[in-house]
């Protein structure tokens, strides 16, 4: 479970995070939603200690992360950041061999070198293993940054906007396989997700931010309720269901 | 597993080393063969230094085209030998040149960069354009406060200087050659020892820091390593704005890889290759002395220009 209490982060005059509790649940799909400059981006940044929390703390699985050194830290969670673009000129296959690095330093053995075959197969790269990462487009170097953080094979895989880049088949199987994650290996997953269906159909929890601060969590069925939604995103927001699943009408 | 690409390069630096020591060779073969051997030693450690200090420049800044002569590196080491002669008097410095000279100016050189450079690093820290920015800014103050010294100089001091200013691959400080080679040796073997954590450091600080590398330790570290391969360079022939650049080019388009245990070796061989060919061509074949330097200039400069209408500047 990550705990986060009484977290605080930017200028005390003009916070964008303030006074943040929320628990997440470990061995679910936990989505953080909200709208726009709501600081979701920011909570998981804290999180994944790419920012530090100007108060407050963040426990994950009861060890404070703030006192935990970064080696520990990779090999108990994988981050996929927004904004992904590389230098050096690396190949599709070598650098999701880098998400093995927290388990070999660099020395790749036999399972490896099979945790990275089953990520090339399972994030369907397969046909662009061997090309270079500057040669492809945003949401297929999107999948092979996920593909890293898969084989870092940690209890907790944090994305930010995974789906920002990718077209309805690649974000529909993506959000497939984190729910294998989930079911299959029990990871917990935190995704920052702008669709909100995409957020109510396939996640366990949700974190709702506004204005920085806590509007709602829960599990998805009690705490996404069309009156919340509303509130949240300050538009009417209708659920139905549609062949089993919640279904959030509000784009007209 | 040795590459077929480096294999070649080295064949071709063996080939080079070869042509330079023995092409040409009359009178007293083994006065002159002590002297080429000292001046190729110099080409070879200078050639190296500014690759590998090149490739290493480009890792933790995360861009293709930033060198540390473009960062001011090599015009603070110009600095620190101008103010040297400047406040020690042009009696005092030729006392200490040398190795004691080298060995001063390399750890004043080694604890300024540290320090400007750390400095930097704590306010801008995640932000390398406005740590280039600084850094050309800074590169201009050192050069002109270098010229500043100059004309406050008498004369004799002057010309002591002057001599530093401009690369030249003559008159090599044998003491200051082995300094530097010795210097060398302990870069090459943190380097061996580490190339891996720099493959990762090049994916840039959050998705290395994120695989568990505490990246600002390394970068402090490898900064270090830069300066002291800048100051190897720099003391033995002065200053080449544009070599690095040449050679990592170069590197990354016959290597087209990431991995360090690849390019920093591709590297080194290419700059060394550059300028013992270059020299021997100009020496034997052109019989000029001094125009070796100017012509890196004009193609490294002319490639950096390539590289900016390009827009690979990233």
């Amino acid at each position: 479970m990550i705990q986060v209490s009484n977290l605080s982060f930017g200028p005390a005059a003009n916070p964008i995070l303030q006074g943040i509790d929320a628990e997440i649940p470990a061995g679910r799909v936990t989505a953080l939603i909200g709208p726009n400059g709501a600081g979701k981006s920011t909570l998981l940044k804290l999180i994944a200690r790419q920012l530090t929390a100007s108060s407050g703390r963040i426990r994950m699985d009861g060890m404070d992360l703030a006192q935990t050194v970064p080696a520990q830290l990779a090999c108990k969670m994988a981050v996929v950041a927004q904004h992904l673009s590389v230098a050096s000129r690396v190949r599709v296959r070598d650098l999701i061999g880098f998400g093995r690095w927290p388990h070999s330093a660099g020395r790749l053995g036999v399972a490896d070198h099979a945790a990275i075959a089953n990520a090339v197969e399972l994030f369907d790269l397969g046909d662009l293993q061997t090309r270079f990462l500057d040669e492809l487009s945003g949401g297929q170097r999107q999948r092979a940054f996920i593909a890293m953080a898969y084989v870092q094979d940690t209890d907790w895989l944090l994305l930010d906007e995974p789906l920002n880049n990718l077209d309805l088949h690649h974000a529909r199987n993506l959000m497939a396989q984190l729910r294998h994650l989930t079911e299959l290996q029990g990871r917990g997953i935190v995704i920052v997700v702008h669709d909100l269906n995409y957020a109510i159909s396939w996640s366990d929890h949700v974190v709702a931010l506004r204005d920085g601060k806590v509007a709602f969590q829960g599990p998805v069925a009690a705490a996404a309720t069309a009156e919340r939604l509303s509130a949240l995103y300050q538009t009417p927001v209708a659920i139905t269901r549609l062949g089993g699943q919640p279904f959030a009408q509000y784009h007209r | 597993m040795a590459d077929r690409r480096l294999i070649a390069l080295g064949c071709l630096l063996a080939a080079a080393a070869a042509l330079f020591l023995f092409w040409g060779l009359r009178g007293p073969t083994a006065y002159i063969l002590e002297l080429r051997l000292v001046k190729l030693a110099a080409l070879l450690a200078v050639g190296a230094s500014a690759g590998v200090a090149t490739v290493l420049f480009q890792t933790i800044s995360q861009n293709r085209i930033l060198t540390p002569s473009i960062m001011g590196f090599d015009a603070l080491f110009l600095l620190l030998q101008t103010g040297l002669v400047a406040g020690l008097g042009a009696a005092g410095a030729s006392r200490i040149s040398g190795l004691p000279g080298f060995a001063l100016e390399t750890a004043v050189m080694l604890g300024a960069a540290l320090v400007l450079f750390t400095s930097l690093l704590g306010r801008t820290r995640h932000d390398i354009q406005l740590m280039v920015l600084a850094g050309v800014v800074l590169g201009v103050m050192f050069r002109t406060l270098t010229v500043f010294l100059q004309r406050l100089m008498e004369p004799s001091e002057f010309t002591m200087v002057e001599a530093r200013m401009f690369a030249q691959f003559s008159g090599i400080d044998r003491s200051a050659l082995m300094a530097g080679l010795g210097l060398m040796a302990l870069a090459g073997l943190w380097l061996v020892r580490n190339h891996q954590v720099l493959d990762v450091a090049a994916l840039g600080r959050t998705p290395a820091r994120s695989l568990g590398v505490a990246y600002d330790g390394l970068q402090l570290r490898v900064l270090c390593l830069i300066a002291a391969l800048v100051s190897v360079a720099t003391a033995l022939v002065g200053p080449l704005a544009f070599l690095g650049l040449l050679v990592t080019s170069l590197a990354h388009s016959l290597m087209q890889s990431h991995r360090h245990a690849l390019l920093l070796p591709a590297a080194a061989l290419i700059g060394a290759l550059i300028l013992v060919s270059g020299q021997t061509v100009f020496e034997r074949l052109l019989h000029l002395q001094s125009t070796l330097a100017v012509v890196i200039e004009f193609c490294g400069g002319l490639l950096f220009l390539v590289l900016l209408v390009k827009g690979k500047i990233r």
